[in-house]
């Protein structure tokens, strides 16, 4: 139409640097990243031709299998945890009246504060000089220091820490929007709290709980810091196999079949998210 | 059952801000071991002596400002443009752009700024960081300045044209003004998140373009240092008020 | 005398919907026009196509003579006072009025910002903005920013919808009044009759994107030329395909003798409006009527043999 076309012109002004820079930095670098996942590791870590499916073949590695299938697992227990700590606080949050909007800010803060510092936090209680330790030997309650740190246990901990916000927002957001009449017509029908919980509740929160388990289980998946300073290199999960491939392995193709494979899993997650949730972040 | 909730919702709270109160207490300890020996603000004057820590300081503010401005423009732009009429690729990508694992864009990013060298013998330096970052806030960006054009009325650029404006000219003396607090509150996100960010900076900074999260990291793989303790406990002010800057803005 | 506005025409086509569906208008220099319609029937697409909001599917609209089809909002002279006033929140009133003056760079934009708050009566909150004002404020407000351009026509956009009952009816007094002093032509939009009879000189009756009578508010009312124009300006009492006003509709326990028609009928109710009666009857053919009479004009039980009776010069009759 002829009219839209001042806003038409101006439109596609304004759109042009997000389009320019989506283009160069975040499309094509990931075109060459599945480009490079089909070349050939080089001599000194370099890569060329032959063009190779190998580097896909090799993912099924029980070596490598085993990291992906621990990466699940760790994902998918820190969704339950993160579900099981987030669910009752969202709950509290939403009866909260006027102070709702305070004990979300206290909830959000931690979460824009540095990430490193936040796990450095752990660093800190968790080593076998680190607080906890000192502490309790100090009280004669141990001997010698507890391996509390770079074990599967430690990145579990770091990765609820700091997930825990994806599922507490979502999931209040539902029970914000929750009919109290639902509750009271429950109650009148005689329902006990606990019941009334179960059944009424629960079920109602699902998509909260649905977006919440995605918004936790995606990071977790790929995450790499957390694993890398609580793992200290013991729990190897996908995102630190891509980066000791891309550093001190050397061999980028496997590394560039690895993001592909982790981005085609988080794809697929977006797209069951998008399905079950209609509207758009953007 | 309301008072067993409260009683949870405390334990949570202070499992999420204790560990953080912990190592500000820290700080000010006087020894460097775990034990409690007094108050002390030698690690805060530590801070101010290292070279190091200054420089990559000083980096991690100019590829944070510079990082923020653009990504800053270009998202709102964006937005706005978005807002108009949607664009499901753009869309789309933006998204992905923000679930992406931040270690698959380092790599990729690397992959992409190595294979360009390659025709322009250029390196790694403090301009990939920023191009980098960039690319990763725009996404924020958008989504804090279309969350504010949700609430805008398409009836005043209506008025504004009718009243002989442009279509420019609406933007720009009715839409922006309206959008400024979100692009305020946008601004102070992108700046946090660059100033924070390690692992994509670390996979494409240059050898003399070290930031702070880098150094931190580096640090705190060593071995603890109450140093730590000391420049954690200022970031965490510091982002605590551009945070709390941040939502009052967006309140506005 | 030429017409300051013009509709030839005019088509709108919606991917589901004829919005406007061929409508030709002809709107006379000065004076208070009115387009009535209930919602959906297109009347605020046709203010649209004016402003140069939409483009028109087919057909023209001409201002002052000319074509203007192809022109954009800010090159066309006629302004709008839209629904909600769309006032710039973060300008205050003075800097609202002032908008189209700074655009156009007109030159003495202080003064005609002045004169124009004096206008609307405005004088005094010229430094408030929208959020300090009430909602007859910010209409004046709007007023005044579309008025000191001095347009050829004046779109009102259901000016008087956002207001409250009592604000409203000082308000057509008000509009009416300002429309004489300052002359422009005004163009009203609403799907109030009452609005639209105590305001216009001429009004326009729509209806599923067509036009169904052109009139001033006697025509329209007294002799409407469709059953959809009859109903909807007022209540009519349907006797055997004639239409009859309820003010005009008589109760009477006597056989009439003074020429008017008349029909047997059963009382069914009678209603107590404070200013008058509604007595609802049911003929025998089971048909219904509502006789509004006077309030001391007796008191009419259910189940009461009566007569209803009308002068046939009142009767609405359409092809």
């Amino acid at each position: 139409m002829k009219m839209a076309s001042g806003w038409e012109r101006l439109r596609a002004w304004f759109l042009l640097p997000a389009w320019i820079w989506m283009a160069v930095l975040f499309a094509a670098p990931f075109a060459i990243v599945v480009v490079y996942s089909l070349l050939t590791r080089g001599a000194y870590g370099g890569l060329g031709l032959p063009w190779t499916m190998e580097n896909y073949q090799r993912l099924f590695d029980p070596l490598y299998l085993g990291i992906v299938l621990r990466s699940f697992a760790m994902a998918a227990a820190t969704t339950a945890i993160c579900l099981l700590l987030g669910f009752p606080l969202a709950l509290f949050i939403s009866r909260a009246g006027s102070r709702k909007n305070i004990y979300l800010q206290l909830v959000i803060l931690p979460f824009w504060t540095s990430f490193l510092v936040r796990l450095y936090a752990w660093l800190f209680l968790l080593r076998d000089t680190g607080l906890i330790n000192t502490v309790l030997q100090h009280l004669g309650l141990i001997h010698a220091p507890l391996p509390l740190l770079y074990n599967d246990g430690a990145v579990l901990l770091g990765l609820v820490y700091g997930y825990l916000p994806f599922m507490v927002l979502p999931v209040y957001a539902t029970l914000e929007r929750l009919d109290p009449a639902l509750v009271e017509a429950a109650a009148d029908l005689g329902a006990k709290p606990w019941p009334a919980l179960l059944h009424v509740i629960l079920p109602l929160s699902a998509p909260g709980i649905r977006a919440g388990s995605i918004l936790v289980f995606i990071p977790a998946l790929g995450a790499y810091l957390t694993p890398d300073l609580l793992g200290g290199g013991r729990t190897v999960l996908i995102g630190n196999l891509v980066q000791n491939q891309f550093t001190n392995a050397r061999d980028w193709p496997f590394g560039a079949a690895i993001s592909v494979g982790l981005m085609a899993l988080v794809g697929l997650l977006v797209l069951l998210m998008l399905r079950s949730e209609r509207e758009g972040l953007v | 059952m309301k008072r067993w909730l409260a009683l949870y919702a405390a334990a949570v709270y202070l499992f999420l801000h204790l560990p953080l109160v912990i190592l500000a207490v820290f700080s000010f300890n006087s020894s460097r071991f775990t034990v409690w020996q007094g108050f002390s603000l030698q690690w805060y004057r530590a801070i101010f002596q290292d070279q190091q820590l200054a420089e990559s300081a000083w980096n991690s503010v100019i590829i944070a400002v510079v990082s923020t401005i653009l990504s800053t423009a270009a998202g709102t732009l964006c937005a706005y443009g978005l807002w108009k009429r949607g664009s499901k690729l753009l869309s789309g990508s933006l998204y992905l752009s923000l679930v992406t694992p931040e270690i698959v864009m380092g790599i990729s990013l690397l992959a992409l700024f190595q294979w360009s060298f390659r025709w322009l013998h250029w390196r790694l330096g403090l301009y990939t960081v920023i191009l980098a970052h960039v690319a990763f806030s725009i996404a924020y960006v958008v989504i804090v300045i279309a969350a504010r054009l949700r609430t805008f009325s398409p009836a005043l650029e209506e008025a504004a044209l009718d009243l002989g404006a442009t279509e420019w000219q609406a933007f720009r003396f009715v839409t922006l003004p309206a959008l400024l607090p979100g692009i305020v509150a946008a601004a102070l996100l992108a700046l946090t998140v660059s100033f924070d960010d390690y692992v994509i900076t670390s996979m494409v900074a240059g050898v003399d373009s070290e930031t702070l999260p880098m150094v931190i990291y580096a640090m705190a793989r060593r071995g603890a240092s109450p140093v730590i303790n000391a420049i954690s406990a200022l970031i965490v002010v510091v982002f605590g008020a551009l945070v709390l800057i941040s939502e009052r803005v967006r309140e506005a | 005398m030429e017409s300051i506005l013009e509709l030839r025409d005019l088509v709108k086509l919606f991917p589901n919907q004829r919005a406007v569906d061929g409508i030709s208008l002809k709107i006379p220099r000065g004076g208070f026009y009115s387009l009535l319609g209930p919602s959906g029937c297109g009347k605020t697409t046709t203010l649209r196509l004016i402003a140069g909001f939409e483009q028109p599917t087919s057909g023209e609209v001409l201002l002052d003579g000319a074509v203007v089809n192809e022109q954009k909002p800010y090159q066309r002279n006629v302004s709008t006072v839209f629904q909600n006033y769309a006032l710039f929140p973060h300008l205050t009133a003075a800097e609202n009025i002032a908008f189209g003056l700074k655009r156009k760079n007109q030159p003495d934009i202080e003064r005609k910002v002045r004169d124009a708050l004096e206008l609307v009566r405005l004088a005094g909150k010229e430094a408030r903005y929208p959020a300090q004002l009430s909602g007859g404020e910010r209409q004046r407000v709007a007023l005044a920013r579309s008025l000191v351009l001095q347009p050829d026509v004046l779109l009102l956009d259901e000016p008087l919808a956002a207001l409250d009952p009592k604000l409203r009816k000082q308000m057509r007094l008000e509009l009416k009044e300002m429309q004489r002093r300052v002359g422009i032509t005004f163009l009203l939009v609403t799907h109030d009759q009452e609005e639209a009879l105590s305001m216009s000189d001429q009004l326009a009756v729509m209806n599923a994107g067509a036009i169904e009578q052109v009139g001033t508010p006697q025509d329209v009312y007294l002799r409407p030329s469709t059953r959809f124009v009859a109903g909807f300006l007022g209540a009519v009492n349907w006797i055997e395909g004639i239409g009859l006003r309820p003010e005009v509709t008589r109760i009477s326990r006597t056989l009439p003798s003074n020429g008017g028609r008349f029909r047997p009928a059963t009382v069914t109710g009678s209603v107590f409006l404070g200013n008058c009666v509604h007595v609802l009857t049911r003929l025998e053919s089971g048909e219904d009527a509502v006789a509004e009479i006077p309030r001391n004009n007796g008191t009419y039980q259910a189940g009461e043999a009566i007569h209803v009776c009308w002068n046939p010069s009142d009767e609405m009759i359409f092809p």
